[in-house]
């Protein structure tokens, strides 16, 4: 019964573990950046979704008058959501760089062709 | 006996022994001891690169398989997890507690900011939006060393991009559209505290309105409007003065020490209220556009001359 209503923290799980497996078992390293980043998704609807309160407004308050907590929604989710999307961003910038990097030097994305490469080049 | 073979050859991979390299280094040694021509060389290595291929198509087929079983039980266990949290958009979640009720009903007045959402990452939690800018900061220095080939020489472009300055439809979209996204993204900035937005959304909106400036007039053009220099300058700017505001407001916060702020609340709604929250959300958003131009520079050039 619980978990019809949550339906959003189950998308949002399903959409976690999605992002996960492609993170952990994709070859492909630009598939690996595109699992994080939908990793990053499902998280940010998890926040979004656990500070929300039904027939809550957003947390502008009237610039007068007494202001009733129960009328807004929690702003603290919302604030977490925005620091993790700033973060995200630059984690995908830097790992795209490692990403042009590395196919610079080894001409693959495939991590088990540069392992190949670089035990080549041990040898 | 077959599939005992492959769980052996499986768990040395995940080991990190490999034997997938050392088998056809064997053949190589084998088969060709002494050195021979170029050419035949290049094939040997061409069929190695085949069989290589081979091995590995036929040790992935089943790795595949386990990935999506993996998958479907993470998904079981999470969704085991769901059923037992709070019921969705309650008021009855421990996230609903005292400090909610204070950042609401208490920060308009504390704080002066109308909007709460600014009000709390600008004042209240305004280090953590620091540590964000000086993580943005950070991430435009290792794309800027990770792209860096200043040591080369420059090749020729290699994929001539299209100069769409001479493009009518184009051009004259572009000269209608940019500034309207540059104002529109300073509106936001400066409306941080009173509506929807702040220094990031802001600084996202102006650093798409200097890329698409970018893209229609070429990189050069641009970059003589937004230089390198420039860049520098501003970030480094907006991040001293954050700094510098942010500790003013923590030594005057505190009230044993008989420093007060000179800085007041303001009345809140008017556009100058709110304290340092409107000079920080533009000092965020200058950080923010500087960096998201940066990126695309670096991406696309490799440099940002």
């Amino acid at each position: 019964m619980n978990l019809l209503e949550n339906y959003e923290e189950l998308v949002a799980m399903i959409l976690f573990v999605i992002g996960f497996t492609m993170l952990v078992f994709s070859k492909n390293l630009l598939k690996k950046i595109i699992g994080l980043n939908i990793m990053d998704t499902g998280v940010y609807l998890f926040l979004a979704s656990m500070g929300y309160i039904k027939d809550a407004l957003t947390p502008i308050v009237p610039a007068e008058g007494e202001v009733n907590p129960m009328d807004y929604i929690n702003p603290i989710p919302s604030g977490l959501v925005l620091t993790g999307i700033v973060v995200s961003v630059s984690v995908s910038a830097l790992t795209l760089a490692l990403c042009v990097r590395l196919y610079k030097k080894y001409h693959t994305l495939d991590l088990d062709e540069m392992y190949m490469h670089m035990k080549k080049e041990e040898e | 006996m077959m599939k005992n073979k492959f769980s052996e050859k499986f768990s040395a991979w995940l080991s990190g022994e490999v034997d997938l390299t050392e088998k056809i280094a064997e053949e190589k040694r084998t088969e060709a001891p002494s050195r021979i021509s170029k050419k035949e060389e290049a094939e040997e290595t061409k069929i190695i690169r085949s069989l290589e291929k081979k091995e590995i198509k036929l040790s992935f087929k089943e790795y595949k398989v386990l990935s999506v079983v993996f998958c479907v039980i993470l998904i079981g266990i999470l969704t085991a997890t769901v059923y037992f949290l709070p019921t969705f958009a309650s008021s009855d979640v421990p996230a609903v507690n005292e400090v909610y009720e204070h950042y609401v009903a208490q920060g308009r007045d504390e704080t002066g900011a109308v909007n709460t959402v600014a009000g709390m990452i600008l004042d209240y939690r305004a280090f953590d939006t620091l540590g964000e800018s000086f993580v943005l900061f950070t991430a435009t220095c290792a794309v800027l060393i990770l792209m860096d080939d200043k040591h080369k020489k420059p090749k020729k472009e290699m994929h001539e991009t299209v100069n769409y300055s001479r493009d009518p439809i184009v051009k004259s979209m572009a000269a209608i559209l940019i500034p309207l996204i540059l104002v529109f993204g300073a509106y936001i900035l400066v409306n941080g505290h009173l509506s929807p937005g702040g220094g990031f959304s802001g600084g996202a909106i102006l650093g798409a309105g200097f890329i698409l400036y970018a893209m229609v007039y070429g990189d050069e053009q641009a970059l003589k409007v937004l230089s390198e220099r420039k860049i520098k300058v501003v970030t480094i700017c907006s991040l001293s003065f954050y700094c510098l505001a942010k500790s003013y407001s923590f030594f005057t916060g505190n009230e044993f020490n008989g420093v007060h702020s000179v800085i007041s609340a303001g009345t809140p709604g008017d556009i100058l209220s709110g304290g340092l929250i409107m000079p920080l959300n533009i000092a965020v958003g200058l950080v923010v556009c500087c960096t998201m131009y940066s990126f695309y520079m670096l991406f696309k050039r490799g440099r940002m001359n």
